[in-house]
C-alpha cells in the first residue's frame, strides 16, 4: 500500500487533497509546528506539572494511574421501570455511574396528559411526572452507593428534590449523596432551547441550587456548565469553550451577587464538553479550559480552595457528527473522539452507541459504546502515562491560540453586559447559527469529506436493528399520573404550591418548598404551572 | 415572478434548531422567500401560519419521535383548510419504517439525516416549479 498524506481517491471520483488545511472548525494548520511556534511559551507558566496552576496538564499529578475516568452511559426511555432496568444492566457490564435521560414533557416542565406531549412521553429519554415514577426508577439501586448524574434544566430543582426524598425513603444521608445536575440554563437560551422561564428568575432558581447544597448536600455537584449542546447546535471548538467558560464565570458572579462566598459553591461547579472530530483542536480545547478556569477563578474572583481552580468536566463523543449512511463507521468516530477526550484529562466520559443518528441505542450498540471506553482504558495504554501529548509544539500552540480566542469573545460578552445581557441580544445564537451554516456549505461543496455521507457513499448499505420505541409507555405514564393525582392530599398539594409561589415571589430559598411539594407527589406539571404564574415564560424571537 | 414561499416550522416540545435553520438559510439563499416560526409550534399554528402566509411549502423538522402523532393531525388540518395544493416536507430522525406512512397520509417529501441541502432546493423547484404554486 502506497503510503503518505494522499487520500484515497474513491473510483470514479476525483477526490483532492484540500487546497487549504483547517480543523474541523476551519482554523487554518500549518503544515509544521516548531519550537519557534512557542516563542514566548513558558513551562511553568503555560502547562506546568500536572497537579500543579493552572492545570493544562491535568488536575491530578498521577493523571488516571490513580482512578480511571467514570464512565457513565446517559440513558433513559419509556416507563421508569425499563430505564431502571438499563440502569441495572449497564452497572452490571461495568458502567461505574448512572446518568439519566429525560423525556421532553419532563424537561419542559408538562405532565404527560398536557397537549403539548402529545407524541413525545418517553421517546427521547423516561418519563418522570412524580414522585411516584422516581422511586421507581431507582427501585433497587442504593442511592448511597452510586454517583448520579442528571440531565436536566429547568425543571432542575424538582427533579433534585425528587432524588433527595427518594434517598430520604431509602434512609440515606443527604450530606453523603454524590452526582451531578446538568441545572446549566445559559446552555439552554444559547443553543438547546430547552427552556421555562426567563433568563433572570432562572438563574436565580440555580443561586437557590448553590445555596441549598452548600448548607444540605456539600458533595453534590450543583451544575454541569455545558459546552456539548453549543458544539452540538453548530458551534466551533472555540465558540464551545468561550461560550461555556464564558456561562461558567456568569454562574459565579450571580453565586457572588446572591451573598454566597467564591469558596462554599465554585468547587462544586463542573463542566461539560462535546468531543468531536476533530482530535488535537479536541485535546488543546481541554487543556485551555483547565488553563482559563483557574485564572479566572484565583486572579478575576480572588478564589483560594485549590478546588476553586481545579476545572473537572464530563465527555459525550458528539452526537452530531454520527451518520445514518454506514452507521458501522460511528464506532471508529466514536473511538477517536473518546481517546481525545481521555488525552486531554476527562473526569468522565459518555460514548455514543453506533445507531443515535436513528433512534435511542439498542442494549446491544450502548454495550458496544461502553466497551469502546474499556479498550481505551485497558488495553491502548494511554492510561498509564499523564498528558501523554504535553509539550508538542503543535499542541501546545493550539491551547495557547484557544485561550486567546476565548479571551476576545469574552471581552465582546463583557462589552455586551455579561452572558445574561449578549443571550437577550442574541449574540451566542447569531454566531452558532453562523458557524453551522458554513459548516454545512462546506460538507456540501465537499471542502470537508464524512465518509458515507459525501464521500465513499455505498448504495448498498444492509440496515442496522434500531429500538423502536412505541406509545405504550405514554398510556402507561397516562394511567400513572392519574392514579397519583387521584390519590394526592388536595389540601397539602395546594399549601406546598402556595410556599412555593410565596418563595418566587420574595427571596426564600426555593427548595425548601419544592420539597414539600415533592413529599406531597405534586407533579412536575403543577410545580412548573405555579412558577409560570408568578415569572411568566420565555418566548425566543424567531430568526434565521 | 413571484417567488416560492416556505413556512418551516418546528413542531413540538424539541429545542433543537440547527436543522431547521440550516434549511432556512439554504432555501432563502436559492431564492426563496423561508419564513421560520420558531419552536414548539402546534399543527394548528403552523397551518394558520401556512394560511396567513400564503405559503407553497410547509417545511417542518422533527427529531423527537413525535412525528407519527404530529404529521397526521397536520395533515388533516391541511385538508380541513383546504390547503392541499401544499407541499409538506419533514425532515429529521424518522425511523425507516415509519416513511412510507407518511407518504401515505399526504407528506411529500422526507428527508433523512445526511441529505444535502440542495436535494430539497431541488425537490421544491421541481414540485412547485412545475405545478400549481407559484410558477
Amino acid at each position: 500500500m502506497k503510503s503518505g498524506p494522499a487520500a484515497v481517491p474513491e473510483p470514479g471520483a476525483a477526490l483532492e487533497r484540500p487546497k487549504t488545511f483547517t480543523t474541523i472548525s476551519g482554523r487554518p494548520i500549518a503544515p509544521l509546528y516548531t519550537a519557534a511556534d512557542l516563542a514566548g511559551w513558558r513551562y511553568e507558566r503555560d502547562a506546568a506539572d500536572p497537579g500543579a496552576f493552572p492545570y493544562t496538564r491535568g488536575i491530578h499529578p498521577n493523571g488516571y494511574r490513580g482512578k480511571l475516568w467514570t464512565m457513565r452511559q446517559f440513558a433513559g426511555f419509556g416507563t421508569p421501570e425499563e430505564t431502571n432496568e438499563r440502569y441495572k444492566q449497564l452497572l452490571a457490564a461495568g458502567g461505574t455511574g448512572l446518568s439519566v435521560a429525560f423525556d421532553l414533557p419532563t424537561l419542559m416542565g408538562r405532565d404527560p396528559d398536557h397537549s403539548y406531549s402529545l407524541g413525545e412521553v418517553g421517546k427521547c429519554g423516561v418519563s418522570i411526572a412524580s414522585l411516584a415514577d422516581m422511586e421507581r426508577l431507582f427501585d433497587g439501586i442504593a442511592l448511597s452507593d452510586i454517583t448520579t448524574s442528571m440531565t436536566i434544566n429547568s425543571p432542575a430543582p424538582m427533579i433534585f428534590a425528587m432524588y433527595l426524598v427518594v434517598a430520604e425513603q431509602q434512609g440515606a444521608s443527604w450530606k453523603t449523596l454524590s452526582g451531578t445536575l446538568q441545572n446549566d440554563i445559559l446552555k439552554e437560551f444559547i443553543a438547546q432551547k430547552e427552556y421555562i422561564f426567563p433568563p433572570r428568575p432562572s438563574m436565580r432558581l440555580i443561586t437557590d441550587i448553590f445555596r441549598f447544597c452548600a448548607d444540605e448536600v456539600p458533595k453534590w455537584n450543583t451544575i454541569s456548565v455545558s459546552g456539548y449542546h453549543i458544539r452540538e447546535a453548530g458551534a466551533t471548538a472555540l465558540q464551545e469553550l468561550a461560550f461555556t467558560l464564558r456561562d461558567g464565570i456568569e454562574y459565579v458572579q450571580w453565586g457572588i451577587d446572591a451573598g454566597l462566598a467564591v469558596d462554599d459553591f465554585v468547587p462544586r461547579i463542573s463542566f461539560f464538553f462535546n468531543a468531536h472530530s476533530d482530535f488535537f483542536e479536541e485535546i488543546a480545547k481541554y487543556r485551555a479550559a483547565r488553563k482559563i478556569w483557574a485564572r479566572v477563578m484565583r486572579d478575576q474572583f480572588g478564589a483560594k480552595d485549590e478546588r476553586s481552580w481545579k476545572l473537572r468536566f464530563h465527555t459525550q463523543t458528539a452526537g452530531v457528527s454520527l451518520t445514518a449512511q454506514q452507521p458501522y463507521n460511528n464506532v471508529v468516530r466514536t473511538a477517536l473522539q473518546a481517546l481525545s477526550a481521555v488525552l486531554g484529562g476527562t473526569n468522565s466520559l459518555h460514548t455514543n452507541s453506533l445507531d443515535e443518528a436513528l433512534s435511542l441505542p439498542t442494549t446491544a450498540a450502548a454495550t458496544l459504546a461502553l466497551r469502546t471506553q474499556q479498550v481505551i482504558a485497558h488495553e491502548s495504554g494511554v492510561a498509564n502515562i499523564v498528558d501523554p501529548l504535553g509539550g508538542s509544539y503543535f499542541l501546545e500552540k493550539l491551547t495557547l491560540d484557544m485561550e486567546s480566542g476565548a479571551q476576545a469573545y469574552f471581552e465582546t460578552i463583557d462589552r455586551m453586559g455579561g452572558m445574561v445581557a449578549a443571550i437577550e441580544q442574541g449574540f451566542p445564537q447569531r454566531e452558532i447559527a453562523e458557524s453551522s451554516y458554513r459548516f454545512q456549505q462546506a460538507v456540501e461543496a465537499k471542502d470537508k469529506i464524512i465518509v458515507g455521507v459525501n464521500g465513499f457513499v455505498d448504495d448498498n448499505e444492509a440496515p442496522v436493528p434500531i429500538l423502536y420505541i412505541d406509545d405504550s409507555a405514554a398510556d402507561a405514564q397516562m394511567a400513572r399520573l392519574h392514579e397519583v393525582r387521584a390519590r394526592q392530599d388536595a389540601g397539602r398539594v395546594a399549601r406546598a404550591l402556595d410556599a412555593l409561589r410565596a418563595a418566587a415571589r420574595g427571596a426564600d430559598n426555593t427548595m425548601y418548598p419544592l420539597l414539600e411539594c415533592v413529599r406531597a407527589y405534586a407533579t412536575v406539571g403543577q410545580m412548573c404551572d405555579a412558577l409560570r404564574e408568578v415569572w411568566g415564560e420565555w418566548e425566543e424571537v424567531p430568526s434565521i | 415572478m413571484r417567488k416560492i414561499r416556505v413556512v418551516i416550522a418546528k413542531p413540538g416540545l424539541d429545542g433543537h434548531d440547527r436543522g431547521a435553520k440550516v434549511i432556512a438559510r439554504a432555501l432563502r439563499d436559492a431564492g426563496m422567500e423561508v419564513i421560520y416560526t420558531g419552536l414548539r409550534q402546534t399543527p394548528e399554528q403552523i397551518v394558520a401560519a401556512a394560511l396567513q402566509e400564503d405559503a407553497d411549502v410547509i417545511g417542518l423538522s422533527i427529531l423527537s419521535g413525535a412525528h407519527m402523532h404530529i404529521c397526521p393531525r397536520l395533515m388533516a388540518l391541511v385538508r380541513e383548510r383546504k390547503l392541499d395544493h401544499v407541499l409538506v416536507l419533514v425532515g429529521g430522525i424518522i425511523p425507516d419504517v415509519d416513511v412510507p406512512k407518511l407518504h401515505e397520509m399526504g407528506i411529500a417529501g422526507v428527508f433523512l439525516p445526511g441529505r444535502p441541502m440542495q436535494d430539497i432546493v431541488d425537490f421544491i423547484n421541481e414540485r412547485i416549479g412545475a405545478g400549481t404554486g407559484a410558477g
